[in-house]
């Protein structure tokens, strides 16, 4: 492999990416906070307190079920101001397209971004269009860049987990992962896998009342519930043990990886949070979580045993206890 | 006429301390007459002697080979130097006792101490924790340098009078015997519950009654517990087997003597001074007709894997048992084996009815060897207790390198000049515990050893947890491509040097390409290597899950074959597929969703044991191709199937035409053993044709056999002899596995080599 090329996998959320911005993107920056580290950038403007972020959406195919490229660059994005704890106030959005490009099929995804917005509660107020020639391109890219307000004075953050922390998640893992992967390779799959793309600001508004009890918030999007976990382990500097036993996934999901080989774990998802909240409110933030659309299946995962070198374990179902590490891209055969 | 006092200066190293050398060589001396001293250094023993030349002479001989029993000499430098008119023989306390690191394995007991532990009449009658400078514990309770009763887990046992005396006395067999100690001033047996409580009693002998009623007994070994129980009681091994989630991978026992094996399993020569060695590992011998052994042991297998009594315990609980006992890991299925006493109780007390444990700590966990004999010559299956952490001679000197192996027989191999030390069986690093123990024996060895590697080697694979582990250490770090390193592990262990053609026939390993290899022709040596050949690929469905679920392997060469026709073809194991599910694998197959092509040739071994209906599913690594490799010993003469060599940019070995073949026969209703021999023939075959490709066009004719299929017997033999007969020169494992349990040896000897070279 050639050291000097930017490969797949530096794209891929794993340990590529976060090379990438550690060695080359953050060194050459300045003013940038240190990698891996959180969804958006907290801003205080004139006492204002912001946070501001930006993602951009290369999803392959660009319409799949449960969702298409445009309602998954609002929610996203949205998302990633939500996970400070933000509320979301307005989003830009820039197009790249590709010469020879459908009308039809822009105009169906620019319509389910409006829709998507106006679900979440924030205004596109800004944006720009561009077009390449034909092959220079795959069709459309999308990014977004979006700016909440903090009203709260909560240090919600990924270095903020604290030993016995319970890690709660607000419904089945991978579902957005194989509907994607379904659509792209015509699998065929009718056991009504969607992809679970939705705005979390709502639910984490009802989460916000835990106060100084919710340490935690992250979305497990791109190398899954895994690689997020993973980088909060190392950003707190604690060890994470996880139950395979409590992992909600879809049955569904849970056929199609079987099969196909993968771990629902490193499965990305669009419409999940990951939230660390200390023991004694986890029951009520649980409960907060069951009672909201997108959190009905919520679950306790997981909690924080100690505080050490950033792991994440796994009890298996088999009682073994197993790391559970970043990937540096695709999930690779190891069995010699 | 005597002649003038002449001296000489002898310098030894080698394993020389803790193992009775100093008192040797006093009593030598002082059967010879001659004078002088002897005390250890940081290389190993030093001795001055002083008198007659002849008797100089002989003392020079002696010292090599009338050595200790548990001594090893590597090296003994002699030189003239002036007499200094001394008179006497003294052992010299030195300022510093231990040498930079050559550590004695552990040991079974001495025939001077067996005899005692069965005398009547001896203070130590009975006594389990007999030993003597000749034999013992050793790397397994040692917690520090320099090996001194203080740095073992002796240390809270002071010695009583007659101990100390014994451990005093230059002439005494217990001579500075570290561990020495007896039934006043030694550790102790208990029985325990599961619970904790101690049972009161007689611990040795109300173990062996409940043995006899068909208990599961977790006895404290040397490197860690073993569960125990009658192997002829079929319910008390199945109840085992269900507790211990182990549903089929093979037990090992416990025999009292040879003659208990030989009633068992057919049992050579060879085999039995294997079993008799002063290491003594599990050997796998083939199993004879008609044993009282419950066929749960090793069900589906045709070997039984045997061990002898390896410390006083084992004896007593062997001869009072009376018949094999069942001798396996005290772990759950995946976990490492449990050796601290709280952890083993808690692990274990779901498994077992009764602990027979003591109170001698275990520092360093080891896990019984395991080897099998192969055309006179011990192959290792695992090498770990008795053999670690013995050195293996490189063919040069080379800079100090820690390599970390694989990922799931992991190892690791230091290096200090032409000597390289292999750890223990370290495992599976995907378990938590077991990648906490690879970081210790990392430091611990590197103490023990006082090594501090200049580099560090790795395998190439970006998500093996060695490779993070290494990486993560700040040193000089070099990636060594799998199959590579198993090349450079067997030429090291065979004193090799410049280049040879290496067949390398593997499981999965992480190319250069970073495609997934297995069935490779390398040519090269240490610094440098060349992919001349491999298996023909294919695709490898759901990955790890094919690893798991051979029937996957033979889908995916039926795939090849008949492509979306697949379903519609006769073989019975296509029906381990599911109506429903038949779109979704026809679909991964064809798009490659997470099923990379690899080139592997144990998954090859998979895809025939599935094919033919051996094994379609495995409850333990390896077991597609261990049952596969049983029934084919079952088959008769036959000829190998065709295969194809394809010249693309290198020579691609395909075995499409012996897969379609072994369809046919299939549904001729072929005795299966003849397909499963001809299938091995086949390889064999398939080999000889590339390798006398890769010689014409190389000119080598060393061939050196490395990688996991190589513990398969029956095909390391045809491939043996094939080349063999061929005029090539061919190279096998002696000394460390040909699986990823020998790797780390190739990854140091590459690394160190590449230092050397700048
Ligand atoms: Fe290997
Ligand atoms: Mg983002
Ligand atoms: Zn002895
Ligand atoms: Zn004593």
């Amino acid at each position: 492999m050639n050291d000097d090329l930017i490969l797949l996998g530096h794209g891929s959320g794993g340990k590529l990416s976060h090379q990438l911005l550690d060695e080359l993107i953050i060194p050459n920056l300045s003013g940038v906070p240190a990698a891996g580290q959180n969804d958006a950038a907290l801003l205080n403007i004139g006492g204002v307190k912001l946070a501001f972020t930006t993602d951009s959406y290369v999803v392959d195919p660009i319409f799949f079920p449960g969702g298409n490229i445009g309602d998954l660059a609002v929610n996203g994005t949205v998302n990633d101001l939500a996970m400070m704890g933000a509320r979301p106030l307005c989003l830009s959005v820039g197009f790249i397209l590709e010469e020879g490009f459908l009308k039809s099929e822009l105009a169906r995804i620019v319509i389910s971004m409006r829709e998507a917005a106006d679900a979440a509660g924030v205004a596109i107020v800004t944006g720009d269009t561009k077009v390449v020639p034909r092959g220079k391109g795959d069709r459309i890219f999308i990014n977004t860049s979006g700016i909440g307000a903090v009203e709260h004075s909560l240090s919600i953050n990924g270095a903020a987990a604290r030993v016995g922390d319970k890690v709660i998640v607000n419904g089945c893992i991978g579902d957005h992962g194989i509907a994607v992967l379904s659509a792209r390779e015509g699998l065929e799959i009718d056991s009504g896998i969607k992809s679970d793309s939705a705005p979390l600001n709502g639910l984490v508004t009802e989460l916000l009342p835990l106060g100084d009890a919710l340490h935690v918030l992250r979305d497990p999007t791109r190398g899954g519930v895994a690689t997020t976990l993973k980088e909060i382990a190392l950003q707190s500097g604690v060890t994470v043990k996880l139950s395979e036993e409590n992992l909600p996934v879809n049955a569904g999901v849970k056929g199609v990886c079987s099969i196909l080989g993968l771990d629902p774990l490193y499965v990305a998802n669009e419409g999940k949070l990951l939230a660390l909240v200390a023991p004694e409110r986890a029951g009520e933030a649980l409960a907060i979580m069951r009672r909201h659309p997108l959190g009905k299946d919520a679950a306790v995962i997981g909690e924080v045993t100690e505080s050490s070198a950033g792991r994440v374990v796994m009890e298996t179902m088999v009682g073994g206890v197993r790391g559970v590490e970043m990937l540096a891209g695709e999930q690779l055969p190891r069995i010699c | 006429m005597q002649s003038a006092p002449e001296r000489a200066a002898i310098e030894i190293g080698g394993i020389v301390q803790g193992v009775g050398f100093r008192p040797f060589v006093y009593r030598l001396a002082n059967r010879l007459g001659l004078s002088g001293w002897v005390r250890n250094t940081g290389e190993g023993v030093q001795i001055e002697v002083e008198g007659d030349a002849a008797a100089i002479e002989e003392f020079r001989l002696a010292v090599r080979d009338e050595a200790p029993p548990l001594a090893v000499i590597y090296q003994l430098r002699a030189q003239p130097i002036p007499a200094a008119g001394a008179t006497g023989f003294a052992i010299v306390e030195s300022a510093r006792s231990t040498a930079g690191g050559e550590v004695s394995p552990d040991c079974d007991v001495c025939d001077d101490c067996l005899a005692e532990l069965f005398d009547p009449d001896n203070r130590r009658h009975g006594y389990p924790f007999i030993n003597c400078t000749n034999c013992g514990p050793r790397y397994s309770i040692i917690t520090g340098i320099p090996y001194d009763r203080p740095a073992t887990t002796m240390a809270g046992f002071a010695m009583c009078d007659d101990c100390l005396a014994e451990y005093h006395d230059p002439g005494n067999r217990r001579f500075h015997a570290q561990p020495n100690a007896c039934p006043v001033c030694g550790p102790h047996l208990s029985l325990l519950e599961p619970s904790g409580a101690p049972v009161c009693g007689d611990a040795l002998k109300l173990a062996l009654e409940a043995l006899s009623q068909g208990k599961i007994v977790a006895v404290k070994g040397v490197g860690g517990y073993h569960l125990a129980v009658d192997a002829g009681n079929q319910a008390a091994v199945e109840r085992l087997r269900q507790r211990k989630r182990r549903d089929e991978k093979p037990f090992a026992m416990l025999a009292a003597d040879l003659e208990m094996v030989r009633r068992h399993a057919h049992c050579s020569e060879l085999e039995g001074r294997l079993l008799l060695g002063v290491e003594r590992p599990i050997v796998l011998m083939r199993k004879l007709a008609g044993s009282s052994i419950s066929d749960l042991v090793a069900p589906g297998n045709g070997w039984f894997g045997f061990m002898l009594p390896g410390n006083p315990l084992q004896h007593l609980l062997a001869r009072g048992h009376g018949a094999p006992l069942v001798m396996t890991s005290g772990n759950l299925s995946d976990e490492p084996i449990a050796y601290r006493d709280g952890e083993a109780l808690e692990m274990l007390s779901g498994i077992a009815d009764l602990f027979l444990t003591h109170d001698r700590e275990i520092h360093t966990r080891t896990d019984d060897s395991v080897l099998r004999l192969y055309r006179g010559e011990p192959l290792f299956l695992r090498r770990s207790r008795g053999y670690v952490p013995r050195a293996v001679q490189l063919p040069a000197e080379q800079a100090s390198v820690l390599a970390v192996g694989g990922e799931l027989k992991a190892t690791l191999c230091l290096t200090r000049g032409d000597r390289a030390f292999m750890s223990q069986h370290i495992g599976d690093l995907k378990n938590a515990a077991t990648l906490a123990s690879l970081e210790q024996s990392a430091s611990d060895l590197q103490s023990l050893l006082e090594i501090t590697p200049a580099l560090v080697a790795h395998d190439l694979h970006p998500d093996y947890l060695s490779t993070h582990y290494a990486t993560a250490l700040g040193l000089p770090a070099v990636g060594v491509q799998h199959h590579h390193a198993h090349m450079a592990s067997c030429m090291a262990e065979n004193g090799l040097e410049g280049e040879v053609i290496g067949v390398i026939l593997d499981g999965t390993g992480y190319g250069t390409d970073g495609t997934t290899w297995g069935g490779e022709f390398l040519v090269g040596g240490y610094s440098r290597f060349e992919r001349h050949a491999h298996f023909a690929p294919l695709r490898l469905p759901g990955g790890d899950a094919a690893v798991k679920e051979p029937y996957r392997m033979a889908l995916s060469a039926l795939y090849s074959l008949h492509g979306d026709r697949l379903f519609d073809q006769p073989p019975a194991v296509l029906s381990e597929v599911a109506q429903a599910d038949r779109p979704l694998f026809l679909k991964m197959l064809e798009k490659g969703i997470n099923s990379p092509l690899t080139s592997s040739c144990g998954r090859l071994f998979d895809a025939v044991s599935a094919l033919i209906g051996v094994r379609s599913r495995i409850s333990y690594e390896g077991q597609a191709a261990i049952e596969l490799e049983a029934l084919a010993e079952q088959g008769g003469e036959v000829e190998p199937y065709p295969c194809q060599v394809r010249e693309e940019w290198g020579h691609v070995l395909d075995f499409a035409p012996a897969i379609a073949a072994i369809c046919a026969d299939l549904a001729r209703g072929r005795s299966r053993a003849d397909i499963a021999r001809a299938f091995h023939r086949t390889v064999a075959r398939g080999v000889l044709d590339v390798c006398r490709r890769l010689r014409e066009e190389t000119g080598y004719v060393r061939v050196v056999l490395s990688g996991g299929v190589f513990q398969n017997r029956l095909l390391t033999e045809e491939v043996a002899e094939l080349l063999a007969g061929d005029a090539f020169q061919v190279y096998c494992h002696r000394l460390v596995p040909p699986n990823d349990g020998g790797l780390a040896l190739g990854q140091a000897a590459i690394a160190g080599t590449m230092q050397a070279r700048g």
